[in-house]
């Protein structure tokens, strides 16, 4: 059974969607990628350094990744749109990772700036996926605002927390059947992202689990299995929960 | 020529005259591929560099990309 996961003009077979921060070694970042087998990672923006130490991080992506620069750093939608247009003149990319962040803190987003640059970006040609709190009304605004997919958060990024909030993210894919959702940031462990996919998200995206994993490479082959399996799960269609027993050996015909 | 003062990535640098975009990154060894540039807070195309002047005052930002999630 062929499961792609189609995103405006690209079409993945892989429902995991990395990051290139915080790993220990280009090369323990490299192997992760590998074992993750994510066909997108995201990079962030960033001041080259005048003093000569400038390295040319791309140089260690695999070439056959799909890059998705983001607007990690921006505390409003000003900042985060300059981002996005310096990100496509350097990469060639109209796709956009939007994050514009409310707070030191707890890297919660601001939706209204989010919403704000969404609506500018999106006009001016390019193909954005914001990160934003998981709350269905802020979803149906990015979406109309011409974003080709939502990215809720499952806890704050970094925070390896895990869903917070199942209902929300299942409210959101009920309420919303046709939309891209991918969940983005919190999550820690494989079952995090098996939770997630089984409440019907349709990619999720990560980066800290993995890169701050003992393993990292082992780590990414575990996310990967996570994902597929919480796909095939949500595919599925789960059993009802019921507060009570029913058993599953027939009761007429036991021995007396 | 009348040296120039300008902000290049949040720091201050004097420059001994106006000078074009691409020059500026030469003359300071920046790299030069797979970078941005935005003058004033508005994206320069890299083929206008050769023809985009630096002047006193100008705010310029110079980025790549780096390792985020």
């Amino acid at each position: 059974m062929s499961d792609t996961f189609s995103l405006a003009n690209s079409t993945f077979s892989s429902r995991l969607i990395i990051g290139t921060g915080k790993y220990r070694s280009y090369e323990a970042m490299k192997a992760a990628h590998a074992a993750s087998g994510a066909e997108m990672v995201t990079v962030a923006v960033n001041r080259v350094p005048l003093d000569g130490s400038a390295e040319s991080f791309l140089d260690h992506l695999d070439p056959g990744m799909k890059i998705l620069p983001n607007t990690a750093g921006c505390y409003d939608a000003e900042h985060a749109m300059r981002t996005a247009r310096l990100a496509r003149e350097a990469l060639g990319t109209e796709w956009i990772k939007l994050e514009v962040i409310g707070d030191p803190v707890t890297l919660l987003p601001d939706n209204e700036q989010t919403l704000d640059a969404a609506k500018v970006l999106v006009k001016e040609g390019f193909i954005v996926l914001p990160y934003f709190t998981d709350d269905l009304i802020m979803a149906k605004k990015l979406l109309d605002a011409g974003c080709p997919a939502v990215m809720p958060l499952a806890a704050p990024i970094g925070s390896g927390m895990g869903v917070q909030n199942p209902s929300n993210l299942r409210i959101m894919r009920e309420q919303l059947p046709d939309a891209t959702i991918i969940v983005d940031a919190g999550v820690g462990v494989p079952s995090d992202a098996a939770i997630a996919m089984e409440l019907g998200a349709d990619a999720i995206l990560m980066n800290t689990a993995i890169a701050e994993a003992g393993d990292a490479a082992q780590m990414a082959k575990a996310m990967k299995l996570a994902v597929e399996a919480g796909r095939l799960g949500y595919l599925s269609g789960r059993m009802p929960k019921r507060l009570y027993a029913s058993a599953s050996s027939p009761i007429a015909g036991a021995i007396k | 020529m009348m040296v120039i003062s300008i902000r290049l990535n949040g720091e201050v640098r004097e420059l001994s005259g106006e000078i074009t975009l691409d020059r500026l990154l030469d003359v300071l060894s920046l790299p030069s591929q797979r970078v941005a540039v935005e003058l004033n807070q508005a994206v320069v195309r890299r083929q206008d560099w050769p023809k985009t002047l630096v002047r006193n005052g100008d705010r310029i930002e110079v980025v790549h990309f780096v390792g985020g999630g």
